[in-house]
């Protein structure tokens, strides 16, 4: 299968401290891809430079072109979603509200309208609260908010920074469940980075083990989880 | 009880024009955290050019609805190539910068019309309107009409618009809203043409009213500044709220209590007031910061 996204030799700095010292990966069509690692490794400023977030130099190619130099506002419209850390809710927007900037890109306004019953089929919940400031809503709701607004999109490729961070553990089943359903009924591939590294090898097909700004291991989840020092590290036992 | 009823109304009237230029200051402050000192000569200058339309010939409203066309492009260009360059800089900067601009304006108005007041044209009859057994000027009623529609206009445009909540997203979540693909720095542009736009409406119509000087915004600045601190500076309504507020009482402070002479200083003490009382307004958010 044809690679999706392609990342070779990339480098992240925040100003004078250089956080990625070049990263190469790539997401093939229709995967789920997880980047593991512990606090401060750069993952999350990996999520960053592929949606222009950091300064950054090296290649990334999407779907064949090459986007290192686009704005993100303009990688948005390429069909990328970021569900960033921290969820980035619109705190004094409705959940409605959310929902609906999630499509400000798209044109086919008939399928917008549709599509937000087809989140809020995935997330009842949310529903329930669609007239509610969203800043007041629980974490995990809120979470559900932001993958739905990136869902809103949709994308071609969904990047989903923590999705489990600071959730109840029967919340992040719930995510993690309708991530892979979405995956697989909707052809989405997506990028997750996560701590919680048995729960994002059990949904992933691929992983990259990212120590201090560099990949340091890769391969098919089954692999990774076989791995005796990520055993160790990441997985413990 | 007639004289008193005819004093409200003329509050009103004026603080319809204190509520839209509140209004514009808030939405401004709204999406940059900072006031903009330039906002009443902003609206002084478009003022000018509405009369330089009239003078030459053309019909009130078409010279109305043009000037409002130009000061909407004219505050997009003022963010665009004049404060863009300082989005990052230090507050004190960008405060400069502002007074700056109130300065040129105020000179450019100065020395393109001269000091000397000239007399604006209000659109409405010049008898006086009779409701039941009360008269009010037919200026007054009209301007309140405009500000009613304007802010009526506004809130559709906000509430219901793509672009509208486009604008109140950018403002609350720049980095979010460039993660949903709002061009961030195009909806701060807008909201510059529309806060001048809205100001532009508040100087023709009180213009009539206070004769066309390269100054006569300066009060008014004050007064709406104490506006949108009453309603708690950011938030739009209460800006509204506070610049109906603020005219009324300073009509009624005027003729009953303390006479016209000090009426600008009511402004300062209700500023001074509600920021030593009660720094958020009647509906600003209460900024709680962890330490």
């Amino acid at each position: 299968m044809a690679a999706l996204l392609e990342v070779s030799n990339l480098h992240a700095a925040y100003g004078p401290t250089r956080v990625l010292h070049g990263i190469d990966f790539s997401l093939e069509e229709g995967s789920i891809t997880a980047l593991l690692g512990a606090n401060g490794a750069g993952k999350t400023t990996t999520l960053r430079a592929l949606c222009a977030m950091v300064q950054t130099s090296g290649e990334i190619s999407f779907g064949g072109a090459r986007i290192e130099a686009k704005a993100t506002e303009d990688i948005v419209r390429l069909g990328i979603a970021h569900v960033p850390d921290g969820r980035g809710t619109f705190v004094n927007l409705s959940t409605e509200e959310n929902l609906r900037l999630g499509a400000y890109v798209r044109k086919d306004k008939r399928a917008v309208e549709q599509d937000f019953e087809r989140i809020y089929a995935y997330f009842p919940r949310l529903k329930e609260r669609r007239h509610q400031q969203a800043g007041t809503l629980s974490g995990g709701e809120q979470q559900m908010l932001a993958v739905s607004r990136a869902l809103m999109l949709r994308p071609r490729l969904l990047l989903l920074d923590e999705p489990s961070f600071g959730l109840a553990p029967l919340i992040v089943r719930e995510i993690f469940d309708i991530m892979r359903a979405i995956n697989q009924s909707e052809k989405v591939s997506i990028l997750l980075v996560e701590q919680n590294a048995a729960m994002a090898l059990d949904l992933a097909d691929h992983a990259y083990l990212i120590e201090t700004g560099r990949v340091v291991l890769s391969g098919s989840a089954d692999e990774i989880k076989q791995n005796d020092a990520v055993r160790r590290s990441y997985l413990g036992y | 009880m007639d004289a008193f009823l005819n004093q409200v109304f003329a509050g009103l009237a004026t603080g319809g024009i204190y509520a839209s230029v509140a209004l514009a200051l808030v939405m401004i402050y709204q999406a940059t955290h900072l006031v903009n000192f330039a906002q009443g000569e902003l609206a002084m200058f478009s003022t000018y050019i509405a009369w330089t339309l009239i003078d030459a010939g053309m019909p009130y409203w078409a010279a109305f609805f043009l000037t409002v066309v130009i000061a909407f492009v004219l505050g997009v260009l003022i963010e665009r190539i004049i404060v863009r360059p300082v989005e990052r800089a230090p507050v004190l900067s960008v405060v400069v910068v502002f007074i700056g601009l109130l300065v040129i304006f105020n000179s450019l108005a100065g020395w393109i019309y001269s000091y000397t007041i000239k007399v604006f044209p209000s659109p409405f009859p010049k008898e006086p309107v009779h409701i039941g057994s009360h008269f009010f000027s037919a200026h007054q009623i009209g301007a309140v009409g405009v500000t009613l529609v304007v802010l009526g206009l506004l809130y559709a445009f906000f509430r219901y618009t793509p672009l509208g909540l486009a604008m109140r997203a950018a403002a609350q979540n720049p980095d979010s809203s460039r993660l949903v693909g709002i061009r961030v720095g195009w909806m701060l542009a807008l909201g510059w043409g529309l806060a001048s736009a809205i100001g532009a409406v508040a100087g023709m119509m009180v213009a009539p009213v206070v004769y066309l000087d390269p100054n006569m915004m300066a009060g008014i600045l004050l007064y709406a500044f104490a506006a949108a601190l009453v309603g708690g500076v950011d938030s739009p309504g209460g800006a509204v709220l506070g610049g109906f507020l603020v005219g009324v009482l300073e009509n009624l402070l005027g003729a009953y209590v303390i006479g016209n002479e000090l009426k600008l200083a009511f402004a300062l003490v209700l500023i001074v007031g509600v920021l030593v009382v009660r720094p958020s307004g009647l509906f600003g958010k209460v900024h709680v910061t962890r330490v």
